[in-house]
């Protein structure tokens, strides 16, 4: 408990929030990474994976990178990439490896999501003379909107904890809150820190479960059926 | 001879390195390779009865699944640190932590390898007079055996892989000589580290198929009967 008071504490003191290395600072970094990457990803894995859904090929990829994406120690990669010459380069270390970990979720998913649609549905729509596009707009793309989803929650929560772990690379982001406090055996600052960490990635993955059923095409026609 | 020299030009790739520091190579393999065991095994002793539970009394299965979501959301740098207080600069936080990062997959797998059984198995079984447990152990267990493998699989690779950021707490197995690594700009020590590090979880991963199959021999004549299932189950919890 003392622990909690401690870290309540921490929290709660003004100084703690303010300046270069503090926490409204690191939050901001923090957002600012994992928001851009994101946006990144989507736009590289998305577009490919829904294409190769479409046409039904490459699912032995879309299915084994996300495996491969398991293996890998993401503090590995962050450690790797700070030592080649990319380190030298600020925060791009962070940024590379958070793409390269969002993006087999993301993949893997959608490209599911666009193969499990029911094939009857697909070929009846094209009975009725609906063009490759139409199809995918109208029929594939709504069907396939859960797994889509799911990718983009699976890697969200990868990019929040990649940019955590960044610190023990020696690069920025909220996670420095956590390793700062071990380096000066600040019990209560690395708790403190710890709290935000999960709050954050509590909060936004709650939000994308929100959206999700906001956003979703077939919302009516799903919670009728 | 230009191989000791590797170490004076810190080159990434270095036998000098891996024949001279081969013993703390073993020694972090070791401690990689024990955290990420217990791990798994203390896992595995949570989620299955906690899924037999699950699946006794459905009403849990919402707040059981979602304790153990919320459990996988949180970053595990994070996770490690809300650990120290209670459990303080030990192996113990390590394994914990692990152990919890674990459940989601496991419970998750075991109650869809259970749910895959089919009930005329279980009819036929009841018939023949198998009471509850012998029905679990001789007939729904071995039936639930390639989705759970398929869990105890993708666990074993995910803890390896995380087992590295214990090295905040100095019990990250090869972890520990990646960070060391960077400290000190050793390239050798960090990639050796990592290499090896992913040459275990696919050493793991391979070793479980090959249990799975030795488990499951009636599984080869019916070809890829579990495997698609256990492909789409494995995608679509932890991608």
């Amino acid at each position: 408990m003392d622990a909690l008071t401690g870290a309540w504490t921490w929290l709660t003191t003004g100084a703690n929030w303010r300046g270069e290395s503090g926490a409204g600072h690191r939050l901001a970094e923090h957002l600012y990474f994992s928001g851009v990457c994101l946006a990144v990803s989507c736009l590289l894995a998305l577009p490919l994976a829904l294409w190769l859904g479409h046409i039904g090929k490459g699912g032995a990829l879309a299915v084994n990178l996300s495996n491969v994406g398991r293996a890998v120690p993401t503090l590995a990669v962050l450690v790797l990439l700070t030592l080649t010459p990319l380190g030298r380069h600020g925060d791009l270390p962070t940024i590379l490896a958070l793409v390269l970990f969002a993006v087999p979720p993301l993949l893997t998913n959608a490209y599911l999501g666009m193969r499990e649609v029911d094939r009857a549905v697909v070929e009846a729509a094209r009975g009725m003379g609906m063009s490759p596009w139409q199809v995918f707009r109208k029929v594939e793309l709504p069907l396939a909107y859960p797994l889509v989803m799911t990718g983009l929650r699976v890697a969200t929560v990868q990019v929040i904890a990649t940019a955590t772990l960044a610190a023990m690379a020696g690069q920025g982001g909220l996670g420095r809150i956590i390793t700062a406090g071990f380096n000066t055996y600040d019990t209560a600052q690395v708790v403190a820190g710890a709290l935000i960490v999960g709050a954050l990635a509590l909060l936004v993955e709650g939000l994308l479960v929100v959206a999700g059923r906001v956003f979703d095409p077939m919302r009516r026609r799903r919670s009728t059926a | 001879m230009s191989t000791p020299n590797c170490l004076a030009a810190n080159d990434w790739i270095c036998a000098e390195y891996v024949r001279s520091r081969a013993q703390e190579l073993t020694d972090a393999t070791v401690q990689h390779v024990w955290i990420t065991v217990v791990s798994v095994l203390i896992g595995l002793a949570i989620a299955f009865p906690l899924a037999l539970l699950v699946r006794a009394r459905p009403r849990l299965s919402g707040p059981v699944l979602g304790v153990t979501t919320v459990f996988y959301t949180i970053p595990s740098l994070a996770m490690f640190s809300l650990l120290l207080p209670l459990l303080g600069l030990s192996a113990a936080l390590v394994v914990t932590g692990l152990v919890l990062y674990s459940l989601t997959i496991l419970v998750r797998n075991v109650l869809a390898g259970l749910a895959a059984v089919p009930e005329e198995a279980r009819e036929a079984a009841r018939g023949m007079g198998y009471g509850p447990g012998r029905l679990l152990w001789e007939v729904e267990l071995p039936l639930a055996l390639p989705a759970m493998m398929a869990g105890v699989r993708m666990a074993t690779v995910s803890t390896i892989a995380l087992t590295t950021v214990g090295a905040l707490v100095d019990y990250g197995g090869l972890g520990t000589l990646i960070t060391t690594g960077l400290k000190s700009f050793f390239k050798a020590q960090v990639l050796t580290a990592s290499v090896l590090c992913v040459l275990l979880a696919v050493a793991a991963d391979l070793l479980l198929l090959g249990l799975q199959r030795l488990l499951t021999p009636w599984t080869r004549r019916r070809g890829s009967g579990g495997a698609g299932r256990g492909g789409r189950i494995r995608v679509a919890e932890a991608g």
